[in-house]
C-alpha cells in the first residue's frame, strides 16, 4: 500500500530529526511514501481558535489533494494529525461546515467526496499495516537493555483514534519491546507536555515538564521515547531550565520512537538526525546489552 | 360467502380506543364505519376499553342477540389481551378460536406520527383480520398434565430462597449450582447494608437447611447442559463434573487437605477472590455446603504429572477411615424430569483492568470491592484483618463509586448496590482501621428501607464525601507526602477544585454485569436477553418473573442488579408462580399444531427428518407420516417443507394467511 507523507511545518522545522528517521524507518521496511504534492499548513491548534472557517478550510485543502489520488495520509506530528481527523469529521458530521469548505475548496479548483482518504498515524501503520512481527522479524541491531519511557502526549490519542486507547496506550510499547528495549510502565503516558505554555506561561508549562522528566528519572530511563515534534522539544529544550527552577539535575535524551526503530533496523546513523537533539542521544546506544 | 365448515360467517368488530393509547392517533369512528363496509360483517363498534367487563359484554351481547358467529377486536397486542377476548368469546358461546385479534396499538397508533396515515394502517389491519377470521375453524385446546418437580438453577441466595419455599409447600426441587458449594455472592460477604447484620450469620442457617431437606436434591458442581419439553415437561439433562471426592464419603474433616504435598496454600483462592491461597485439594470456605473436599485438577500434581504420593488419599483412608477420594471419578450426565425452572444464575462483577487509569492489576494496593469483602471477613484469609499486600494497615483509602456503571465507554447502568456497599464498607474500614476514608461518588443512590438513614449515619462518622468522578489512580507524585503513596486525581465538583488524595488503599466499587455465558443459558432455556444481557422478564412492572417461555422464571440479579433485599423478594415471588402452575396440575395449550392430510401424504419422509422435536412418526402400513400431538410445538418448519402440501399449520393455514395479505393490500 503506497501512503502519503504530510510533513507540516514541524517535520521540516524544528522535528526535522523526526523526518529523517521517520523516512529512514519507512524506507527500511519497504513501505512506499511519497510527499504529499503541495500541501499547506494545518492550521495547527492556534489557528482554529482563531477562524475555525478557515483553518477547517485550509486544512481540508490537503484532504482534497489526497483523495483526488486515492491515498491514505500519514500524518506523524500529532497537531497535524489531531487537525486533519478533526476536519474531516466536521465535514462528516455537520452539513453547514461541509458547504461553506466545499465552496472554499471549489475556489481552488478541488473538491472532497466523502472520507475515503483514512488520515494515518506512523504508529498505527507501524502496528496495523506492517505488523509488530514483521517488524521484531526485521531488527538487526537489537535495543536489549535500554530503559525506555514511551511518553505518547495528549493529541494522538484524544478524541478517540480507534488504533490505541485513549487514556493508557500501548502501541509504542509494543513497538519498543519488539525492538528489545526495556518498556517502562507509567502513568503519564498521555499526560500534558505543557504545549504551547512553556512559552506562554512559563510557570505553568515548565511545572508540566518538571513532572515528566522527575517521573522518567525516577523510573530510570536511558530515554524518553516521543511521537510529537512539540512534545520532544518541551522535554529536550527545557531541561537546563528546569532544573534550575526545581533545583534537580536532569539529562535524559528524548527521542522520537523512529530514531530508534530506524536504528535497531539497521538504518545509517547519519539517516537519523541523531545529531540534532540539545541533550545527546548517542550514550542512549550505549546502554546495549 | 360461505366459509368452510358450510356456516355463513357473520363478523362483529370491536374498535378500542385504549383512552387515548389509540384514540388520540387513530381516528376509531372512521375506522368503525369502514369496516361496517367489510364483506360479511354484520356490527362493529368503537367503546373506550374493550378489555373491560362492559367492553367484554358488547361482545357475549351481539353474539347472542345478532348471533354472531366470528368476532374481530382491534385493539392492543394479542400478548395482553388474546386471552380476554378468547374468553369473551366463549363465554358468548362461541368456540375461543372463532375470534383474531389486530393489533392497532403497538403496530399503528404507538409507532405512526402522522394520525392520517395511523388511521388508514388501522383500516388495513382491520380489514386484513376480517379476511382472515372467515376461514378461522373451531378448535379444541390440548390439555397437558404438568410434572410437579422443579428445577432451580443457580444455589445464591436468590435459588436457595426460592428452593426452601418450595420444598416447604412439599414440591420436590432440583437445586444446581456450578460452584461446588451453594451460597453465591452473598457467601462472600462480611457483613449486609444497612442493618450491618452478619452475612453468614443469616445466610449459612438457609444453606444446611436446603443440604438437610428431603425435599431438595442439592446437585453442586454441577451445570445445565440441555433442556427438552415444555412447560410443565421439561427434560433436562445435567452435567455433574467430578470433584475427586466421593460426596457421601465425604465428612469435611480438612484431614485430607492437611495432608496434601503442598505443606502451605500456594494457588489463588476463587472464593477468596485471589486474595488468599488454597491447595490443589480444598474446601471453599468452612461453612460450605456441601461441607465436601474438592480437587482442582490444573493444579493437582496428581493430574498434572501422575506422580503424586498421594498423601490425601491415603490420609483419608488411613486417618479418616472414610476412603472419600477418587482420582478416576468421571463426570456424570443425569436426566430429571420438572414442570418448572426457576433461573436463578446472578451476576458478575465488573473487570475493573477495562479501565487502565485506575490502575487495577497494576498498583498491587488497588482492590476490587469484593476483594475487600474478603479482606474484612472473619473467614476470609487475614482474619478480618484490613491490610495491605505488604501486611501494613492502611491510614487513609480511598472508594471510588461506580466503576464500570454509569459510564458510557463501559456499562450504561447503575449498579443500584455500590453506593450502599461503598457506604458499609467506608464504616468497616473506618471501625476497623481508624483510617481516613474518601468515598468518591457521582451522585448518592440510596433508595430503599434504612438506606438513606444509613447514609446520614455515615456522614456523622468521619468519613469523606466528595462529589466527584475520579480521573485516575495513579503513582506520580508532586509532593514528599505523595511518596509511596497511591494519589486520587478528582475533581471535586461541590468547591469547584481539581484534587490530588494521596491514600494507601485503593478501593474499586466495581458494577455488576450479566455473567458472560448468560448468552448460553438463554438458548438452553429458550428465554430473551435485555440488550444488556439480562434475562429478560414477561413485563417489566406486571410480570417481573416470568419469562416469555411458559414455565420458566427468573429471580435475582440474572435480571437485572439487585440487592440481597430485592433478590430474596422475587425469589418469592417465583416461587409463588411456580406453585401456581404445578398446583394447577393441567396446563392448556395453543392449539397451533401442524395436522397432516394423510390423502395427500406420499410418505417421503421430509418433515420426519426435519422436525426439531420428534414429534413426527413414519406409518408404513398406510405409508403416512403421522403427527404425535403432544409433541408438536407449532414451528412450522415441516409445514414449509412438505413437497406434497399435505401439512397445514391450525391458525396459520395458507388461506388464513393468503386472506390476511389480501385484505392489507384491499385498502389503497
Amino acid at each position: 500500500m503506497a501512503y502519503f507523507y504530510y510533513p507540516g511545518c514541524s517535520l521540516k522545522g524544528t522535528g526535522a530529526s523526526y523526518e529523517k528517521s521517520l523516512l529512514a524507518v519507512f524506507a527500511a521496511l519497504d513501505i512506499p511514501m511519497q510527499e504529499l504534492p503541495d500541501w499547506n499548513c494545518c492550521g495547527a491548534t492556534s489557528y482554529m481558535s482563531i477562524d475555525e472557517k478557515v483553518a477547517l478550510a485550509m486544512a481540508a485543502r490537503n484532504l482534497a489533494i489526497a483523495e483526488e489520488n486515492g491515498r491514505d495520509i500519514i500524518a506523524p506530528c500529532s497537531a497535524c494529525y489531531m487537525v486533519l481527523r478533526k476536519t474531516q469529521k466536521y465535514i462528516k458530521e455537520y452539513a453547514h461546515i461541509r458547504e461553506s469548505i466545499l465552496t472554499a475548496l471549489k475556489q481552488a479548483g478541488l473538491t472532497y467526496r466523502g472520507d475515503s482518504v483514512r488520515i494515518r498515524h506512523p504508529l498505527d501503520v507501524l502496528i496495523t499495516d506492517v505488523g509488530v512481527d514483521e517488524i521484531r522479524k526485521r531488527v538487526r541491531r537489537p535495543l536489549n537493555g535500554v530503559r525506555v519511557f514511551p511518553y505518547y502526549g495528549c493529541l494522538i490519542v484524544r478524541p478517540k483514534n480507534g488504533f490505541d486507547h485513549a487514556t493508557y496506550p500501548t502501541s509504542m510499547d509494543v513497538l519498543l519491546e519488539a525492538l528489545g528495549c526495556e518498556v517502562i510502565d507509567h502513568p503519564l503516558k498521555t499526560k500534558c507536555c505543557g504545549g504551547s505554555l512553556t512559552g506562554t506561561l512559563e510557570e505553568v508549562g515548565m511545572r508540566l515538564v518538571y513532572i515528566l522528566l522527575k517521573e522518567a528519572k525516577k523510573r530510570g530511563s536511558h530515554a524518553i521515547a516521543t511521537v510529537c515534534p512539540l512534545c520532544q522539544f518541551n522535554l529536550d529544550a527545557y531541561q537546563e531550565k528546569v532544573q534550575k527552577m526545581y533545583s534537580e539535575s536532569f539529562a535524559i535524551p528524548v527521542m522520537y520512537v523512529t530514531q530508534l526503530l530506524g536504528y535497531a533496523l539497521g538504518a545509517q546513523h547519519t539517516h537519523l538526525g541523531l545529531e540534532q537533539h540539545i541533550i545527546p542521544v548517542q550514550e542512549v546506544f550505549e546502554m546495549v546489552r | 360467502m360461505a366459509s368452510k365448515n358450510g356456516d355463513i360467517p357473520r363478523i362483529g368488530v370491536y374498535v378500542c380506543h385504549c383512552g387515548t393509547n389509540i384514540g388520540g392517533q387513530v381516528n376509531v369512528p372512521e375506522v368503525v364505519a369502514f369496516a361496517r363496509t367489510l364483506p360479511n360483517v354484520v356490527v362493529a363498534r368503537e367503546y373506550k376499553y374493550m378489555c373491560s367487563d362492559p367492553g367484554q359484554m358488547l361482545i357475549k351481547e351481539d353474539i347472542q342477540k345478532l348471533n354472531i358467529n366470528r368476532v374481530v377486536v382491534a385493539s392492543c397486542s394479542p400478548h395482553l389481551h388474546e386471552h380476554t377476548f378468547r374468553k369473551a368469546t366463549l363465554e358468548g358461546g362461541r368456540n375461543p378460536f372463532l375470534f383474531h385479534m389486530a393489533n392497532i396499538r403497538e403496530h399503528v397508533s404507538w409507532v405512526t406520527q402522522d394520525p392520517e396515515k395511523a388511521t388508514e394502517k388501522a383500516k388495513a389491519i382491520v380489514e386484513a383480520a376480517v379476511y382472515r377470521i372467515q376461514f378461522h375453524e373451531p378448535l379444541e385446546s390440548k390439555h397437558v398434565p404438568v410434572h410437579p418437580d422443579v428445577l432451580i438453577v443457580g444455589g445464591g441466595i436468590a435459588g436457595i430462597t426460592a428452593a426452601l419455599t418450595l420444598a416447604d409447600a412439599g414440591k420436590t426441587v432440583y437445586l444446581i449450582e456450578r460452584e461446588s458449594s451453594i451460597g453465591g455472592h452473598m457467601a462472600k460477604f462480611d457483613k449486609t447494608f444497612p442493618t450491618l447484620d452478619c452475612a453468614s450469620c443469616i445466610l449459612t442457617p438457609k444453606m444446611t437447611t436446603v443440604k438437610d431437606h428431603p425435599n431438595i436434591h442439592l446437585m453442586t458442581y454441577a451445570e445445565v447442559l440441555e433442556v427438552d419439553g415444555y412447560v410443565g415437561n421439561f427434560r433436562v439433562k445435567v452435567k455433574k463434573k467430578p470433584r475427586y471426592v466421593i460426596e457421601d464419603r465425604c465428612i469435611g474433616c480438612y484431614v485430607c487437605i492437611e495432608h496434601c504435598v503442598y505443606k502451605t496454600p500456594k494457588h489463588p483462592s476463587e472464593f477468596d477472590e485471589g486474595i488468599g491461597l488454597r491447595k490443589p485439594i480444598y474446601i471453599p470456605f468452612p461453612q460450605a455446603v456441601p461441607l465436601v473436599a474438592v480437587i482442582d485438577p490444573e493444579t493437582c500434581i496428581e493430574f498434572k504429572s501422575g506422580r503424586c504420593p498421594k498423601k490425601c488419599q491415603k490420609a483419608c483412608r488411613e486417618i479418616v477411615g472414610r476412603d472419600a477420594i477418587d482420582f478416576t471419578q468421571k463426570e456424570e450426565i443425569l436426566e430429571i424430569q420438572v414442570g418448572a425452572v426457576i433461573i436463578a444464575t446472578g451476576f458478575q462483577i465488573f473487570d475493573p483492568s477495562r479501565i487502565p487509569e485506575y490502575g487495577y492489576g497494576r498498583y498491587p494496593n488497588v482492590y476490587t470491592s469484593l476483594e475487600v469483602e474478603r479482606l474484612v471477613n472473619a473467614s476470609g484469609p487475614t482474619g478480618g484483618a484490613i491490610v495491605l499486600r505488604d501486611g501494613r494497615k492502611p491510614q487513609s483509602v480511598a472508594i471510588i463509586h461506580c466503576v464500570g456503571s454509569r459510564d458510557r465507554n463501559y456499562n450504561p447502568w447503575c449498579s443500584r448496590v455500590c453506593c450502599m456497599y461503598s457506604l458499609k464498607l467506608a464504616h468497616l474500614v473506618r471501625e476497623r482501621t481508624g483510617a481516613e476514608v474518601y468515598n468518591c461518588y457521582i451522585d448518592m443512590r440510596t433508595p430503599g428501607k434504612g438506606y438513606e438513614e444509613f447514609y446520614e449515619k455515615l456522614l456523622h462518622e468521619g468519613v469523606h464525601f466528595i462529589r466527584g468522578k475520579v480521573a485516575e489512580v495513579t503513582d506520580w507524585t508532586i509532593n514528599p507526602e505523595e511518596a509511596g503513596k497511591l494519589v486520587i486525581r478528582v475533581e471535586d465538583s461541590l468547591i469547584g477544585v481539581v484534587r490530588r488524595i494521596p491514600v494507601d488503599m485503593v478501593i474499586l466499587s466495581v458494577g455488576l454485569e450479566p455473567r458472560s455465558d448468560a448468552e448460553e443459558l438463554r438458548r438452553l432455556f429458550h428465554i430473551s436477553c435485555s440488550a444488556e444481557g439480562w434475562f429478560l422478564e414477561r413485563h417489566p412492572k406486571l410480570a417481573p418473573v416470568s419469562t416469555y417461555t411458559d414455565g420458566v422464571y427468573i429471580a435475582g440479579a440474572c435480571q437485572g442488579p439487585k440487592d440481597i433485599p430485592d433478590a430474596v423478594a422475587q425469589a418469592g415471588a417465583a416461587a409463588g408462580e411456580v406453585l401456581s402452575l404445578v398446583d394447577r396440575g393441567v396446563i392448556e395449550l395453543e392449539p397451533n399444531i401442524a395436522v397432516i392430510d394423510a390423502r395427500r401424504c406420499s410418505g417421503c419422509h421430509v418433515c420426519i427428518a426435519l422436525c426439531p422435536f420428534s414429534a413426527i412418526a413414519f406409518h408404513a402400513e398406510e405409508n403416512v407420516a403421522r403427527i404425535n400431538e403432544a409433541l408438536c410445538k407449532g414451528c412450522g418448519v415441516c409445514v414449509g417443507a412438505c413437497p406434497s402440501r399435505a401439512i397445514s399449520q391450525q391458525l396459520f393455514k395458507d388461506e388464513q394467511i393468503l386472506a390476511e395479505i389480501e385484505g392489507l393490500l384491499m385498502v389503497d
